[in-house]
């Protein structure tokens, strides 16, 4: 489906709106892992907002992402529960797995390593968050697990 | 409709003020300053930078005065040692995200900022330096603005102008925490946005973080040059706001000190733009009239109604990013800036026997977005680019002081000539109405041989500041050749202010207008209140500037475009007729549609 296509199919269901725009850009990052400017475009347009308005709103949210993401966005805890509790470790061992650095995303486009604020699960820190799943209580060789599992998905 | 009084102490002083009053203004009526950065009397209340805290009795935190209105037996402080440590680390906390080379800043001596950094005597930063490196980019891709996001204090003041007076929102607040930046969609270059490049921002922007590309070497360079012959062409607007930046109070009518400090600063001709005015409603007044009868008679369906006015660059790029649709309904006139470097680099170069060449053409405006006009591809039509470089009446306060010229005290003069002739009807082209006045003042007369039914042809229901507009005027026993005008009601509409044109052109596009002509101004209360006029532009001090206008119009001794002679004459020796030929090729331009989005 095309991008202008999906936003009108999200307009349409979510109304058009200002209140929309949260539900619309949220829908296309599921579809397309991110929002291109061509995405926000037809939603500005559709919305009859501001180019810039829609911008703003999607750079507010650290979850609204504005540049290509891989298929799978994995975002681990950089606040301080989870920092003293070993994120860097966790952090490291992503790196050495996938070959990429915080910010990045593989060749096969399949993972984009990021960090987040906290996640709300500081008492099961260290934290990551792979799409809209959360992974507590992680360790290195644990978290190689879980990245081993998602690669071998289509 | 008696709004309840509210009885409050500021600084143990007792003051009534109306109910919903903020304690900003309850001070102000007792004289008291509070210090303010994103609050700004045009715009809708922010309370983002807290500089203008108070102390409430019995509060446990300190309150933003320009966000809390008062209540019955309150009692503030606005200068208590918290208060004033408060805002001290305010002041100082701002300028540590702050690129503060004041010595190099556009806006040094005329900055909030700064102001606020001298008055608390701020001295070795307390605070960390946090400037963004990459902040410290400037983008000077519009011919028009500079934005230095190393001098923004996100305010606000631009992102809700451009919102609420303009419509527009080319600007955004985008990230967040220290991140926060306004930005353009996707942080493209401003000129590649639907930027009207109107310069409200600029005129609100408490510091240098938006301010004008400044032409100001530039025209100095030409003026020491031998080789150039410089004509200087001034805008109706800037003879009633130049003083303000020169010590005079707002309203204050300076044409003639104006015309003798530019001839002082070394113009070799200082002509008028209001010449130019008046020739607009030569061209435009009868465009109107054809227009009308190619659309009520001949039934031609290329003649597009409601025909809307075209000397406001602003507006011209406004409506092409945000209804190219509509972009057959403007006049072909250029503006009387383009008019006016069109004419002087063909006619009146010939007539002083100067090469156009040689010829640098200056404009003054009070308009920021003039200065893209003059840069438009459509705008060379002597064969050269028709205006060299457009000055806001800011930047020629500056040149006047840096002259050491006392403004004040010089001898008034009167504008050269050819080109520098006007009547009454071209000052009022400086506000929101004017130039609906001054056509309608034309217009009417040619089809019925008499004046404007209105006393002292002073068309009341087209003056104020209300937002939009409109009027109604009864065309009775005209000259035989108007008679298809016989009982038309001739229906206008006028907005200022590009978030009201905004709603006219809706009105326009789902039909349910129907006007035949509309005046739009892209500043609110027209070039009187527009992007390049000193800073700070209020409410009042518009109306200020308003006034002045019309009793400078009030006291011409013509008051009618078609009367001003040189323009009769322009006619005679050179244009032939309005609409000719000639002004086809000269005065008479298309507009392109852009990209909204
Ligand atoms: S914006 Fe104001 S405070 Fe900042 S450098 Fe310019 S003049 Fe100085
Ligand atoms: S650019 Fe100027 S007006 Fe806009 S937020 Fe920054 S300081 Fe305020
Ligand atoms: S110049 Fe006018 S249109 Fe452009 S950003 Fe500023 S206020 Fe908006
Ligand atoms: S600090 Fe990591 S989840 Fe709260
Ligand atoms: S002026 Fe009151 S919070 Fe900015």
């Amino acid at each position: 489906m095309t991008t202008e296509l999906l936003v009108k199919e999200l307009v349409e269901k979510n109304g058009r709106c200002r209140n929309s725009l949260m539900p619309i850009l949220q829908g296309i990052v599921q579809k397309e892992h991110y929002l291109s400017e061509e995405a926000m475009l037809s939603v500005a347009k559709e919305l009859d907002l501001s180019a810039a308005d829609v911008y703003g709103t999607a750079s507010f949210y650290t979850f609204l992402d504005t540049v290509p993401r891989g298929k799978n966005v994995i975002r681990v805890c950089k606040t301080i529960t989870c920092h003293m509790k070993g994120r860097e470790e966790i952090i490291e061992a992503i790196s050495n797995h996938l070959k990429i650095k915080v910010g990045e995303t593989t060749h096969d486009k399949k993972f984009t390593l990021l960090t987040a604020n906290c996640l709300g699960w500081c008492h099961k820190g260290p934290v990551m968050l792979i799409n809209d799943e959360v992974y507590p209580e992680l360790t290195p060789a644990k978290t190689v697990e879980i990245l081993e599992k998602y690669g071998k998905e289509q | 409709m008696n709004k309840y009084l509210v009885n409050l102490k500021v600084n143990n002083m007792p003051v009534s003020v109306e109910e919903g009053t903020t304690i900003l203004d309850a001070a102000k009526k007792l004289n008291l300053r509070i210090p303010t950065l994103c609050n700004h009397p045009d715009l809708s209340v922010a309370g983002n930078c807290r500089v203008c805290v108070v102390e409430i009795k019995g509060a446990r935190l300190l309150a933003a005065s320009c966000a809390t209105p008062v209540s019955e037996g309150m009692e503030v402080f606005t200068n208590s040692e918290k208060v004033r440590i408060a805002r001290k680390h305010i002041v100082e906390l701002l300028l540590s995200e702050h690129n503060a080379d004041c010595t190099k800043c556009f806006k040094n001596g005329n900055c909030e900022l700064q102001d606020l950094a001298s008055e608390y005597r701020i001295g070795d930063h307390v605070f960390l330096d946090l400037v963004k490196p990459a902040h410290k980019i400037q983008d000077i891709s519009s011919p028009s603005i500079v934005k230095d996001d190393s001098k923004c204090i996100r305010c606000q003041r631009c992102v809700r102008t451009c919102h609420e007076l303009q419509g527009i929102s080319a600007l955004a607040v985008t990230n967040k925490g220290d991140h926060q930046k306004i930005s353009t969609f996707l942080n493209k270059p401003l000129n590649d946005v639907v930027c009207s490049a109107c310069g409200q921002c600029i005129n609100r922007c408490p510091t240098g973080a938006l301010t004008e590309r400044n032409y100001i070497e530039e025209v100095w360079k030409a003026i020491y040059d031998p080789t150039k012959f410089v004509v200087v062409q001034t805008a109706p607007a800037t003879r009633v706001a130049l003083g303000e930046d020169l010590g005079l109070p707002p309203g204050e009518r300076v044409t003639g000190h104006m015309v003798s400090a530019l001839k002082k600063l070394g113009f070799n001709k200082v002509l008028d733009t209001d010449f130019t005015a008046d020739l607009t409603i030569m061209e435009e007044g009868t465009e109107l009239l054809t227009r009308l009868k190619r659309a009520l008679v001949d039934k031609d369906e290329t003649a597009i109604l409601p025909m809307m006015t075209s000397c406001s660059p602003g507006w011209i790029k406004f409506q092409e990013h945000m209804y190219p649709e509509l972009l057959n309904n403007l006049s072909t006139c250029k503006s009387p800036q383009q008019m006016f470097g069109a004419l002087a680099k063909t006619y009146y170069a010939e007539k002083i026997n100067i090469k156009a060449q040689d010829m640098v053409v200056v404009s003054i405006m009070p308009c920021v977005a003039k200065k893209f006009e003059c840069e438009r591809s459509e705008m060379r039509d002597s064969g050269y680019q028709d205006v060299d470089y457009v000055l806001t009446t800011r930047e020629l306060a500056m040149m006047i002081k840096q002259a050491g010229i006392d403004f004040g005290k010089i001898e008034e003069e009167h504008y050269d000539s050819i080109l520098g002739e006007s009547t009454g009807a071209a000052v009022i082209f400086g506000a929101t109405g004017g130039v609906m006045e001054a056509a309608l003042r034309t217009a009417y007369e040619i089809v019925t041989g008499r004046e404007v039914p209105f006393t002292n042809l002073n068309i009341q229901p087209v003056r104020g500041m209300d937002g939009i507009k409109e009027a109604s005027i009864k065309i009775k026993n005209v000259k035989p050749e108007w008679s298809f005008l016989e009982g038309v009601d001739l229906n206008v509409a006028i907005a200022h202010g590009l978030a009201n044109a905004r709603q006219l052109m809706e009105k326009v596009k789902s039909g349910e207008a129907n006007y035949h002509f509309i005046e739009i101004m892209g500043c609110p209360g027209g070039c009187l209140g527009g992007g390049g006029q000193p800073i700070p532009t209020s409410p009042e001090i518009r109306k200020k500037r308003a006034e002045a206008i019309y009793s400078e119009d009030a006291g011409m001794p013509l008051r009618k475009s078609h009367e001003n002679p040189e323009v009769i004459e322009v006619y005679s020796k050179f244009l032939g007729e309005p609409l000719g030929h000639k002004s086809h090729d000269l005065l008479h331009t298309h507009y392109k549609p852009r990209k909204r989005y």
